[in-house]
């Protein structure tokens, strides 16, 4: 039975078991409501998420568990050095899934007869062509392991979906019957329910930390992967970055980290100031005519795609800069530099710290200005010692939040700064960022076990310590300033 | 009969600090203030009283310009501070404010220090010349509002930290350290405990000495503790204004008889 068929029986399921909860606690009580713990709908729901909840939970485990188990039990089916190999075993688990559900669909569609697929054998004839009959294109033809493999792979998750079938049913079932048992006027239906959406609350909350959990576990192996081919010591002090793909690379981080924090320092000098400013103007100054035009169109900076102001930076505030200020006060003569690419990334970020911090000065209580003016304060005034102050945690977390995109920003870089690595204090010369040099090492046609794509991990984690070191540093500035003025 | 008051009036005439001749108040097209017409002398305590939503607080607001921060707030009329039209084009709102203090309803302390809530305006006003100048003023004005005691030990913590009855002391001295020409209150007292409130009612009384104060209550008793005059107002009427002992023991207007007996309002 498909899954889609399973959720729907089990929802249907549920809400027959609604009716009838609902309609037995009414009968229980003779029809007077008064007499129940809770109202009548609350039993039905009772009885609805009794019968879900623990049924497509674990049909949704069943479904993420599956597949690795299965994966699991091929591994008799070949070498074992070829499938302890992680690049290896990865291509050759695509293969046999490819070619078992190449085989469904051939049963499908009438060309195979269901004992045939699992009888065929390579030896009697080009299993690819079968193949290609029903649709299923395969790069090269079929090894014995892989088709036996596949099979296997066939026979064990249809004996999978029977069991996940079964299970389901009756753990769908023991919910319904267990809960229409206990539906009574003694049931406290309504705080049953209260409790049930509060795990389902807690779950949802789960799934995101368990997420990133995931993310820095996986990155977490590649990089000491790497670090197990590479010192570590080169990789976090080394002053130079030429990765050689032939070999004999030096991958030393600082040049990146440099060029990172560099430029977006110069973004951050950019957009703080403008950002909150404008901020500023909008929530306090500002009619409401005026703002209701400003804010709209400062906004619209927020959703041009980040490669348009690429090319900005390319074709106009590049040689812009070498033009006007690189050249005549001789500093060089490259157009793509730190300067070009953070003052870009900083426009980029002025809606964001201005559309936050607006909202935030606008929350601070109406009452805060009242004070402020009725002893005679003026405009700048009130905002400069009432209501940055009061704002502050806010504002704070709005300039990292646009700190963490400047760190993270990558097409504005390659096409504003260019992809030359380099330690220099100079902003009009071009340096590059982690960030560029992640996508550089991954792309084009390498092997996926070398340092020099490795170290992309290596580099991900690193820039993955600076973001949260930001927002942790945020969190302190914020709780230390609430602990004063609250 | 009320001719002759007005001359009884005259006689011990003090100076007349703001003279309001048909203010007219609107919220967007609500009329909350119809053609009012009052003078608030100097060196007096005057009372407005009367229900909820009458327009107190609005006239009040009126008084130092708080009301140029609503946009919907349109006010008409004139309003004379010794003379002078404030809602003249050449008068600086802000240098209005720092004459005629207020006090709000609800307290509204910044999220500052106890200490840096009084010294703000001072600071902003350059009042002190220095630091010691500057603790005096703080410390002089925690007094008068009858908050010294309570926090001279803790005038580095937050004034949002101090109870409601507290923030509003905190207010009041805020208010008094600018030493306003005019100290205008609205219901300082509706969060203080009947202590609190005697105190602040000798404050009102000793500030009457140099300043003209303006309260709005909705304390019968208080009005006719702490002021000299009283005015009644009424759906935005302002229905009578007169002596407070001749507003609470001989009333001209069936209206305000009915309130001050508690059978409006
Ligand atoms: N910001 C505002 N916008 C629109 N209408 C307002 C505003 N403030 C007050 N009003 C209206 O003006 C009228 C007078 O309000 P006001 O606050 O002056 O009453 P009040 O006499 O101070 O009442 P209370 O004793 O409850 O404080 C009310 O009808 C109120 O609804
Ligand atoms: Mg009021």
């Amino acid at each position: 039975m498909s899954v889609a068929l399973l959720f729907g029986l089990v929802i249907v399921l549920a809400c027959v078991g609604y009716l009838i909860g609902r309609y037995r606690a009414i009968a229980s009580v003779g029809g007077d409501m008064r007499g129940l713990h809770s109202l009548p709908s609350f039993y039905g729901w009772h009885v609805f998420l009794f019968t879900t909840v623990p049924s497509l939970l674990f049909l949704a485990l069943w479904l993420l568990a599956q597949p690795l188990v299965l994966e699991r039990s091929l591994s008799e089916f070949f070498p074992s050095d070829r499938f302890d190999s992680p690049t290896e075993r990865t291509l050759l688990l695509a293969d046999v899934r490819r070619v078992a559900e190449g085989l469904d669909k051939a049963v499908d569609q009438g060309i195979l007869t269901e004992s045939r697929a699992v009888s065929l054998r390579t030896e009697f004839g080009s299993v690819r062509d079968r193949l290609a009959e029903a649709g299923v294109a395969l790069g090269s033809d079929v090894t014995p392991e892989v088709l036996r493999a596949a099979q296997d792979y066939r026979k064990r998750s249809a004996a999978g979906a029977v069991i996940r079938t079964a299970l389901t049913l009756l753990i769908a079932g023991a919910g319904f019957a267990f809960s229409i048992y206990a539906t009574g006027p003694a049931l406290r239906a309504r705080s049953r329910v209260e409790t049930v959406i509060l795990v389902l609350l807690a779950l949802a909350s789960t799934v995101a930390i368990l997420t990133t959990v995931g993310i820095v576990l996986s990155m977490l192996s590649e990089s000491l992967r790497f670090f197990s081919m590479y010192p570590w010591q080169d990789f976090f002090f080394g002053l130079t970055w030429s990765p050689n793909f032939r070999g004999n690379s030096e991958l030393g981080l600082l040049p990146l980290l440099w060029g990172t924090l560099y430029i977006s320092l110069v973004a951050m000098i950019v957009a703080v100031p403008l950002g909150l400013f404008t901020a500023i103007y909008l929530a306090e100054y500002a009619g409401p005519r005026t703002r209701s035009v400003v804010k709209p169109m400062i906004e619209v900076i927020a959703g041009i795609p980040t490669v348009v102001f690429g090319l900005f930076a390319l074709v106009t505030v590049g040689p812009f800069l070498r033009d006007a200020f690189a050249e005549p006060l001789g500093l060089g003569s490259s157009a793509s530099s730190v300067m070009t690419a953070g003052i870009v990334i900083g426009i980029l970020n002025i809606p964001f710290v201005s559309s936050l911090s607006d909202d935030i000065i606008n929350a601070v209580p109406q009452a805060m200005r009242d004070g402020s003016y009725g002893l005679g304060a003026t405009k700048s005034e009130t905002v400069r010692q009432v209501l940055l102050p009061a704002a502050l945690p806010g504002i704070v977390g709005a300039i990292l939040l646009a700190g963490s995109r400047a760190i993270g920003e990558t097409m504005i870089v390659t096409m504003g700064a260019g992809a030359a690595a380099r330690l220099d204090l100079n902003p009009f010369e071009a340096m590059t960022t982690i960030t560029v040099k992640i996508v550089s090492q991954l792309t084009g046609d390498t092997e996926f076990d070398s340092p020099e794509t490795l170290v992309a991990f290596a580099l991900g984690m690193t820039l993955f310590v600076i973001t949260l070191g930001l927002n942790i540093l945020a969190l302190a500035i914020v709780r230390r300033y609430r602990e004063q003025y609250e | 009969m009320y001719d002759t008051q007005v001359t009884e009036r005259a006689v011990d005439s003090k100076k007349i600090k703001f003279q309001c001749r048909n203010v007219q108040v609107y919220y967007g097209s609500t009329h909350a203030i119809k053609d009012v017409n009052v003078d608030i002398e100097d060196k007096t305590v005057t009372a407005f009283i009367g229900p909820s939503g009458c327009g107190k607080s609005t006239f009040l607001r009126c008084l130092n310009r708080m009301n140029d921060t609503i946009d919907s707030c349109r006010v008409e009329g004139d309003i004379n501070l010794d003379g002078k039209n404030i809602y003249d084009h050449d008068v600086d709102p802000v240098q209005l404010r720092a004459k005629v203090g207020m006090v709000f309803q609800k307290p509204n302390p910044f999220p500052k220090s106890i200490y840096d809530n009084v010294a703000y305006g001072p600071k902003i006003h350059g009042m002190a010349r220095n630091k010691a100048e500057l603790d005096e003023i703080v410390e002089k004005s925690l007094r008068r509002a009858a908050l010294w005691d309570e926090v001279k030990d803790r005038l580095d913590t937050p004034g949002t930290g101090l109870s409601g009855g507290q923030q509003q002391r905190l207010c009041i001295a805020r208010a008094v350290a600018t030493a306003p020409e005019v100290l205008l209150m609205d219901e300082p007292c509706s969060a203080l405990d009947p202590i609190a409130t005697a105190q602040v009612e000798e404050l009102i009384d000793e500030l009457k000495q140099r300043y003209s104060v303006v309260i709005v209550t909705h304390s019968m008793q208080q009005a006719a503790r702490v002021s000299q005059r009283t005015a009644f107002f009424h759906l935005g009427d302002l229905v009578e204004f007169d002596d407070t002992d001749t507003i609470f023991t001989n009333p001209h207007d069936p209206r305000t008889e009915s309130y001050i007996s508690g059978r409006i309002g």
